[in-house]
């Protein structure tokens, strides 16, 4: 995750509470996904940015995974397409990795 | 299943998978709140 997203994730856990904040990713692929969601929970792993050493904890889910509680139609238009051309399963489990190493 | 009402959201969108937009678009009827949305690129 970019250096200038991490300290927008982490004004707004400050601003909000890490309580009342969650991360959704889009990303297209597992590892990268993987990392970010690593990022938002336990801290940086590439040790550059802001949220370096930082344990935010945030629940984290990659869009992949709310598919139940969006409208149909929205997600046709928005993600049925590259649902299809991405590795979904591979993805999902990479996320969810971090958020049960969290209790999540 | 995961509520999202009234909960702030960070969006990081991905140019090559989701973006920021797309999945703006679909958090709009869970009664999440945008607290921002971007969208990387990994090239």
């Amino acid at each position: 995750m970019d250096m200038e997203n991490q300290t927008r994730v982490l004004e707004l856990a400050e601003k909000y509470g890490k309580d009342n904040v969650v991360v959704i990713l889009g990303g297209a692929e597992a590892e990268a996904s993987g990392l970010a969601a690593e990022t938002v929970t336990t801290g940086d792993p590439t040790f550059a940015g802001p949220l370096t050493g930082v344990q935010l904890e945030l629940p984290v889910y990659h869009i992949f995974e709310l598919k139940d509680i969006i409208p149909e139609d929205v997600w046709d238009e928005q993600i049925s397409m590259m649902e299809m051309v991405l590795d979904v399963d591979a993805i999902v489990k990479e996320v969810a990795t971090y958020r049960e190493r969290i209790g999540g | 299943m995961v509520n999202l009402e009234g909960k702030y959201v960070a969006i990081i969108g991905d140019r090559d998978g989701i973006p920021g937009p797309a999945i703006e678009e679909c958090l709009k009827h869970t009664g999440a709140i945008i607290g921002f949305s971007t969208t990387e690129c990994f090239v």
